[in-house]
């Protein structure tokens, strides 16, 4: 084909399509206070329920009165487990095969834990009756510790699960025990090691944090008693699972449940899970034939949905003297809380955390992951990650980081000399992932000029060998490698539902279009990318392309937005449902043309007679024509539904490096420059990627210097306010450079592999490696997160450098 | 509860409500007056996504009763852009966020708007450090604030040149 020509430019740019920085058309009626989340839903007649919730982390109940409740003027009714038992609603199943309390049955497992609810005409009246609620409790030890959880006579924490032997994932060892989960070859592995002329060793605590968007959780639900029909309004990452879960416990069927979510605050995994407050709020609305909103507060929404990590792991690296890596072990005991609620495959308990070999070409491996309960909240969801994704990356990249130290080598050689190199993708990992495509050595290279990371070392050194310099300097370097997308379903499924996505095109006689999509949006600027990839395939402009997700009653089913999964899976169902378009597109412009199917050529926006381009048809001439003139024997109409079933998932990498400067007066950590290097293969939209990885990076920022869920002996959570609980400001936020390199993912219809999640999973072990770096020269090895100032003061005092 | 009469100016109309004494402000606006765009996000006074102005100063209505509002002229995001006092031209905060991406969720951008153009009026040509300073009491988990910076420096600007062309 010839160099396109003005026009075609001009027809190209009018697209608006991959790769253009398309502002986003969500924006208007955000920035006009228009949005639609669901607390500011109002429907007629509609009651307000609110929580009455545990005082203690473990305790019997020894009675509930709700007669002064019901006394409160507004209160209509309050709820507690026994009045859900007849319903056999007072547990719920979870996503991980365990079961939940919906109210505590008998017993409370955590603070916080959702004892009763109180319906009433308004959320003021419903706060009045949650006080007047009288709960009798009798205090029971508590189990905080998981490795305490699993002594012999800790406390049994679930008397619901005695004499249960084995649980989703196999055999129970302990009666605090969940699971226990391996991966890669152990023998493999020990050989390594027994072998092995290096070995270093690290434990390293993941802390328990929480995704803290800045919407909480909640919903509106409604019952309607004539027609049996369902509606909730639901701040859900996944809509479609939810009507499935909802079908299933209320014994309505799937075809009268309609889940609706609506603009969502952001959900970073928080808002996956299936909450006791959902299920109340419909089993309310059910029983009163009104709608029933419940919208949790700040301080239940960081006690009681969904936390993250909580990983202890135990990593074990394996070299010769030279550097090069021949094997990896690592022992994880995670704390699941009171119920195994993670929201993981159904395969995988411990999730994809087995991509812990990282960017490097790790012959043997092996990963034992023990699940145990605790008296803490149920989650352990993925928070701004694919499935235990971020777990595993810092693991392989503090171990890495120890390994340098330990051989005297440099952070960058040290991975160079380790990466899976460009010409051995598709690479099979020791445990057995196959990663799609990379090139981690030009990402370093790259990175590596940008900052003149040789300067920065002298620089560094010049700062060690100064008695008097205020601050230490720490330069932190990470190589990681994401594996999302989830996934195909011959290994993923929630519920027994493959983890597809589903995209349904229409387009109109007049040549605009309609996408709906099983996903959500939390913030991605799905209705503005996923347009432009139609844009691209079809010739239409994005401007005339609405995308529709969220509402079940008219979007096809698909698993939602987590894991990165958007662009990976539903991002390659809108472009195989824009081609099934495309192919019919051509059969009516042949007929049009009175051509042959091959004698025509596609580009832009038209069709054209190969050698002669001034016959063509336009896509906006072919979608009216769909509609009153098609060939014979073709159905009317231009429409096309796609699921899609990824064949493998998507390996995003990225190199990040990171200067700090601590202050060796306060403990203070200034982040000098955080450089960003992110691959997602192609890129849809420039301006959106950026904005991704901001966030990602911020929330990074947030975990690895401040964020962690304190609790004291007693189960009290220390930090559940905005006061206590670190949520970086304007102030605190550093700087970010981003940068990036393209390498498309061969199996994806459009070569995208996902970005959101990347800067998050990336950064905080860039943040741990500066850090630890600033004392390395001090024999420092490791420093666990958050590095707030009060604890890196604490490591300048004890390695003797603190002013 | 007893309740007690207020008459309260919001967006340039006045209100004459019977309220609880201890309803807050924002859910007096978005109960009582079906303006949803103040959000509560924290309760607290510390994520800022309810930020209303209260007679000329940045205000947190979760933490501030509907009756404190008696005899006041309250704004919310819902008034901004009548204030270009022509039908559909955002103001320039508005389109500065739109145009430098400075949302993601869209949950913090009321806030972040509203405090946005109470601290341009309060700073007319702020640095980016007494930009981030300025806006520190609204948090965003999405964005990283970076463009939201940039948004602010785009309003900035624009009220400037706005202001000129009307000098």
């Amino acid at each position: 084909m010839n160099a396109p020509d003005n026009d075609a430019l001009d027809r190209m740019a009018a697209l608006q399509g991959m790769g253009d920085s398309r502002l986003r058309k969500e924006d208007a009626r955000f920035i006009q206070g228009k949005g639609n989340y669901v607390d500011d839903m109002k429907l007629p007649g509609m009651l307000h329920m609110d929580i009455v919730r545990s005082p203690f982390a473990h305790a019997r109940i020894k009675s509930i009165d709700k007669s002064e409740a019901l006394k409160v003027p507004g209160v209509i009714a309050v709820l507690t487990a026994d009045d859900l038992k007849p319903l056999k609603l007072h547990w719920m199943p979870t996503l991980a095969g365990d079961v939940a309390a919906v109210l505590a049955d008998q017993k409370v497992h955590f603070q916080m834990q959702e004892v009763a609810v109180v319906i009433a005409e308004d959320r003021y009246a419903a706060a009045d009756g949650v006080e007047a609620v009288i709960v009798d409790y009798e205090e029971l030890p508590v189990v905080m510790d998981p490795y305490a959880a699993l002594l012999p006579d800790a406390p049994v924490l679930r008397e619901d699960l005695a004499g249960k032997t084995s649980g989703a994932h196999g055999p129970r060892e302990h009666h605090n025990h969940i699971f226990t989960w391996d991966a890669g070859d152990k023998a493999a592995a020990d050989a390594a090691f027994a072998a092995a002329p290096v070995v270093v060793k690290q434990h390293l605590h993941y802390p328990r944090v929480h995704p803290c968007p800045l919407e909480t959780c909640g919903c509106v639900a409604s019952f309607d008693p004539v027609r049996g029909e369902l509606t909730t309004y639901i701040t859900s990452q996944a809509p479609h699972v939810v009507r499935t879960v909802v079908s299933l416990l209320s014994g309505i069927p799937e075809s009268k449940v309609r889940i609706v979510s609506p603009d969502i605050g952001g959900g970073f995994g928080n808002k996956v899970g299936i909450y006791p407050g959902y299920v109340c709020a419909i089993v309310s609305s059910i029983v009163l034939g009104k709608p029933v909103k419940w919208v949790e507060d700040r301080i239940e929404n960081i006690s009681s949905t969904a936390f993250a990590r909580d990983y202890h792991m135990d990593g074990e690296i394996a070299a010769t003297t030279d550097g090069k890596i021949t094997g990896l072990r690592v022992n994880v005991v995670a704390d699941h809380g009171a119920f195994d609620a993670c929201a993981d495959p159904t395969k995988f308990p411990a999730g994809l955390f087995h991509i812990c070999s990282g960017s490097y070409d790790i012959p043997a491996a092996h990963a034992s992951v023990k699940g145990v309960y605790t008296n803490k909240a149920p989650g352990g969801v993925s928070y701004r990650c694919s499935f235990r994704v971020t777990e595993a990356v810092y693991l392989v990249e503090r171990m890495v980081d120890c390994l340098a130290q330990k051989l005297g080598m440099d952070k960058a050689e040290i991975r160079a000399k380790n990466f899976i190199r460009k010409e051995q993708f598709p690479y099979t990992s020791a445990f057995g992932f196959e990663y799609d495509s990379g090139d981690y050595q030009t990402a370093l290279d790259k990175v590596l000029d940008a900052c003149d990371y040789k300067a920065l070392r002298a620089e560094q050194a010049a700062t060690r060998a100064d008695p008097d310099s205020p601050t230490l300097m720490g330069i932190g370097l990470v190589s990681f490698t994401e594996v999302v997308g989830a996934g195909p379903s011959k290994v993923c499924d929630i519920l027994g539902v493959g983890m597809f996505d589903s995209c349904e095109i229409r387009v109109h006689p007049t040549g605009s279009a309609i996408a709906r999509m099983g996903t959500i949006s939390t913030g991605q600027a799905h209705a503005t990318t996923y347009a432009q990839i139609i844009a691209t395939e079809l010739g239409i402009p994005s401007e005339i392309i609405q995308v529709e997700e969220g509402d079940t009653s008219t979007a096809p089913y698909g698993l939602g937005t987590y894991g990165s999964r958007s662009t990976p899976v539903a991002g390659a169902a809108i472009a195989l449902a824009a081609r099934k378009i495309h192919a019919k597109a051509r059969k009516i412009a042949a007929h049009l043309l009175e051509v042959g199917e091959n004698d025509l050529d596609w580009e832009i926006d038209r069709f054209s007679v190969k050698g002669d381009p001034a016959r063509h048809k336009s896509m906006k001439d072919i979608c009216w024509a769909a509609y009153n003139n098609v060939p014979a024997g073709l159905e009317m109409g231009l429409e096309a539904v796609h699921y899609y079933d990824p064949p493998n998932f998507t390996y995003p990498f990225g190199i990040y490096l990171c200067v700090v400067d601590i202050d060796r007066g306060t403990g203070e950590t200034k982040v000098r420059r955080f450089y960003a290097l992110d691959d997602c293969g192609t890129r849809i939209n420039p301006m959106v990627i950026e904005g991704q990885i901001h966030g990602g990076l911020t929330e990074g920022y947030a975990v690895a210097m401040g964020q962690q869920m304190p609790f004291d002996a007693q189960g009290n959570l220390l930090g559940n306010t905005l006061m206590d609980y670190f949520l970086p400001t304007f102030v605190e936020t550093p700087h970010w450079e981003t940068d990036h390199t393209v390498t498309p993912s061969p199996h994806h219809p459009i070569g995208a592999k996902g970005v959101a999640e990347s800067p998050h999973v990336g950064s905080i072990p860039t943040f741990t490696s500066a850090v630890v770096d600033a004392f390395a020269h001090l024999g420092v090895t490791h420093m666990t997160m958050p590095h707030s100032a009060y604890r890196v003061w604490q490591q300048l005092v004890a390695s003797g450098v603190a002013l | 509860m007893p309740k007690k009469l207020i008459s309260v100016k919001v967006n340039g109309r006045t209100h004459e409500e019977a309220v609880e004494p201890r309803t807050l402000l924002v859910h007096f606006l978005r109960e009582k007056l079906n303006l949803t765009g103040a959000h509560i996000g924290c309760e607290t006074s510390h994520c800022g996504a309810c930020t209303v102005d209260i007679d000329g100063q940045s205000v947190k209505a979760c933490t501030h009763l509907a009756v404190q509002c008696d005899g006041s002229e309250v704004m919310t995001v819902e008034g901004l852009a009548s204030l270009s006092g022509k039908a559909g031209v955002l103001h320039a905060v508005q389109e500065g966020f739109y145009k430098e991406h400075g949302l993601q969720c869209g949950f913090c951008t009321p806030g972040m708007l509203m405090r946005a153009y109470r601290f341009l009026h309060e700073n007319p040509s702020p640095s980016e450090d007494e930009i981030r300073h300025g806006m520190a009491g609204n948090l965003c988990r999405c964005t990283g604030y970076q463009n939201i910076v940039k948004a602010v420096q785009y309003a900035a600007a624009k009220l400037q040149q706005d202001q000129k062309v009307a000098a």
